[in-house]
């Protein structure tokens, strides 16, 4: 009688328990790849997607103990509502209000990535981290540091511990929870997507004429679906005081002298302002830069030579149009995403 | 009876001694531990960190606050031409002046008599680009490796010092050469990977033995860094870091480790 009463009760809590996990498994579905998107470039073979490890990385991605003073943390310069841009500011503000000298760039869609940064130093989404935790105009800290702070912390060891099922908190197992987060930051879900996946929507007739400008003047550079191609071009920005020479820093080719990452199109409307400077405050601005005001150089993309005058000539109603277009990119839905808000 | 097995006991530890003198006997099967110094100097003086003053060929004054190198990839040559190569996870130290348990390299090779060995100063492409998972002793970024991987250019600095100078125009008279660069991942750029061979016979070949420790003493002469195959000026170059004018820093301090003697 005891028993069976036992084995009654140890059947009930193990059913109990297989049903909650279930249900864990269903409200976190882990990495999928959109239908109208390509075979990501991560290698998620050495970083594979759990709940915790996810969860931890969100953790520590909001974290201010991460910066030397712990006041800011990788979510203050990139906002969610802001599609992870630093919206309205040039370019980054770090710890004591310190300036950088680009703009923070938006966080989305990176597991289709092969580079990172605006001049592509860093190529490993696992050693990307590194380059603003341990910037002095950023969080200016140490990686030492930040493993000391996480040990010492009431809630990270055994956190760690849960995702990871080691002991000791390592170097690499901060890093690959900060990759979980980033490569969940997927924003495919703006009307683009539902229009090219079939999902009953369509564009409108100003839509539709945006999109055929795009593909005939855009695509090359800023190729769907993605919207970028994730090469390394000058589209002719006259260079400030700065004199930033993007990619050369990392490659010391002068081929690549003020040469930067395209950006994506996505999320345009919550990303402002635009260029690896910020210069430009709106899209109406980066238009006509391309329309009149791309500057002939050594190094300009030749794209951008094909006319006698470089750039890509746009007229207003193909500005109006275009602009139209790239509404359809906004995925509002990435910035309410509760799975990737400070929780 | 006693004494037989007494006599029997006596002559077999002289007898095992007497094998452990022969060094022309060695098991490849048995490994030893082999330690290579690396003793840093300055022309004909020990370097004294913060506190020795030297004088390079441009007439410039200098004093030296940080020394760091990395040294990998070892392998040892034998008079038959055959080489130990140390397992490469095994074959990653960071030299740093001032820190007594970070002067040498530590290894295992199987017993015999060698008479080269060659190093990388700095650290191979591979590992440049290896998972972070597998950056860990001497190679992690939060441990040992502090303060040498540059994380806005994905890459480990080979060849860190810094110090300061009357020369130097720089805030505090400091000068700094950071230099590495493994030649890119995706496009090329510079490759300061330097790979050294000495020949160790001059100075005392290593004879390596399971029971006993063997040590190779280097001198690392830093004025060679300097004076070489360049000269180069404190006061032209204060700060060289991911530049190309590092080649020319690198090509000089490959040049800087000489074999002194081996401790068998």
């Amino acid at each position: 009688m005891t028993r069976k009463y036992w084995l009654s009760i140890i059947i009930l809590i193990s059913v109990i328990y297989a049903c909650n996990k279930d249900a864990i498994t269903e409200r976190f579905a882990g990495f999928q790849t959109p239908a109208n998107f390509p075979e990501p470039a991560y290698h998620f073979s050495t970083n594979e997607i759990t709940q915790n490890k996810f969860e931890l990385g969100r953790k520590l991605f909001y974290d201010p103990l991460l910066s030397r003073n712990s006041t800011i943390s990788c979510g203050s310069c990139h906002i969610q509502t802001s599609a992870f841009s630093h919206h309205g500011h040039n370019v980054s503000h770090g710890i004591d209000d310190k300036l950088g000298t680009r703009n923070a760039p938006a966080i989305m869609n990176l597991a289709w990535y092969n580079s990172f940064m605006w001049d592509g130093g860093v190529f490993d989404l696992d050693l990307q981290p590194v380059a603003p935790l341990t910037n002095h105009v950023e969080m200016d800290e140490t990686m030492e540091n930040v493993l000391k702070k996480l040990k010492a912390s009431a809630d990270y060891p055994s956190l760690f511990n849960k995702a990871f099922g080691e002991q000791e908190i390592t170097t690499a197992a901060v890093l690959k929870a900060l990759s979980q987060f980033m490569l969940m930051c997927v924003s495919s879900n703006a009307k683009y997507d539902s229009v090219k996946r079939g999902e009953g929507k369509a564009f409108t007739e100003e839509e539709q004429n945006g999109y055929k400008i795009f593909q005939q003047k855009c695509n090359s550079c800023h190729t769907e679906p993605l919207f970028t191609d994730n090469s390394f071009r000058n589209n002719g920005l006259t260079p400030t005081a700065l004199d930033d020479k993007g990619r050369q820093l990392v490659t010391l080719n002068d081929q690549d002298a003020y040469t930067f990452k395209v950006p994506s199109l996505r999320n345009l409307g919550y990303t402002a302002p635009y260029m690896h400077d910020g210069r430009f405050y709106t899209l109406d601005a980066a238009l006509e830069h391309y329309n009149s005001k791309v500057q002939q150089s050594a190094t300009l993309d030749p794209l951008l030579k094909k006319e006698t005058i470089p750039g890509i000539r746009l007229t207003d109603e193909e500005k109006k149009y275009l602009l139209v277009f790239l509404k359809t990119l906004d995925d509002p839905s990435f910035l309410k995403d509760k799975k990737l808000s400070e929780q | 009876m006693k004494h037989i097995l007494y006599t029997a006991i006596i002559s077999l530890l002289i007898f095992s001694s007497c094998k452990k003198d022969n060094t022309n006997e060695y098991n490849s099967n048995n490994k030893g531990e082999l330690s290579i110094e690396f003793d840093n100097i300055v022309g004909g003086e020990n370097l004294a960190l913060n506190t020795g003053s030297y004088t390079n060929s441009s007439g410039e004054t200098y004093k030296i606050t940080t020394l760091k190198y990395f040294i990998s990839n070892i392998s040892l040559g034998k008079a038959d031409g055959t080489t130990y190569t140390v397992p490469q996870n095994d074959s990653y130290f960071l030299i740093e002046e001032g820190n007594e348990d970070a002067d040498h390299a530590s290894i295992e090779v199987p017993e015999g008599e060698y008479k080269t060995l060659t190093f990388m100063v700095g650290i191979d492409s591979l590992r440049n680009t290896k998972d972070v998972s597998e950056r860990t002793g001497a190679l992690d970024p939060a441990g040992t490796a502090n303060g040498m991987y540059w994380g806005w250019n994905s890459g480990y600095i080979f060849f860190k010092i810094e110090g300061t100078s009357t020369a130097s125009t720089a805030d505090g008279n400091m000068f700094m050469y950071h230099i590495g660069g493994f030649g890119g991942y995706s496009s090329s750029t510079i490759n300061n990977i330097k790979t050294v061979t000495l020949n160790l016979e001059p100075g005392g070949t290593p004879k390596v033995h399971q029971a006993k420790e063997t040590n190779i003493h280097l001198m690392v002469d830093i004025a060679k860094l300097f004076d070489n195959k360049s000269h180069i000026s404190i006061k032209e170059h204060a700060a060289v870091m991911f530049d190309a004018y590092s080649t020319t820093i690198a090509d000089n301090y490959a040049t800087m480790f000489r074999h002194d003697h081996t401790e068998n």
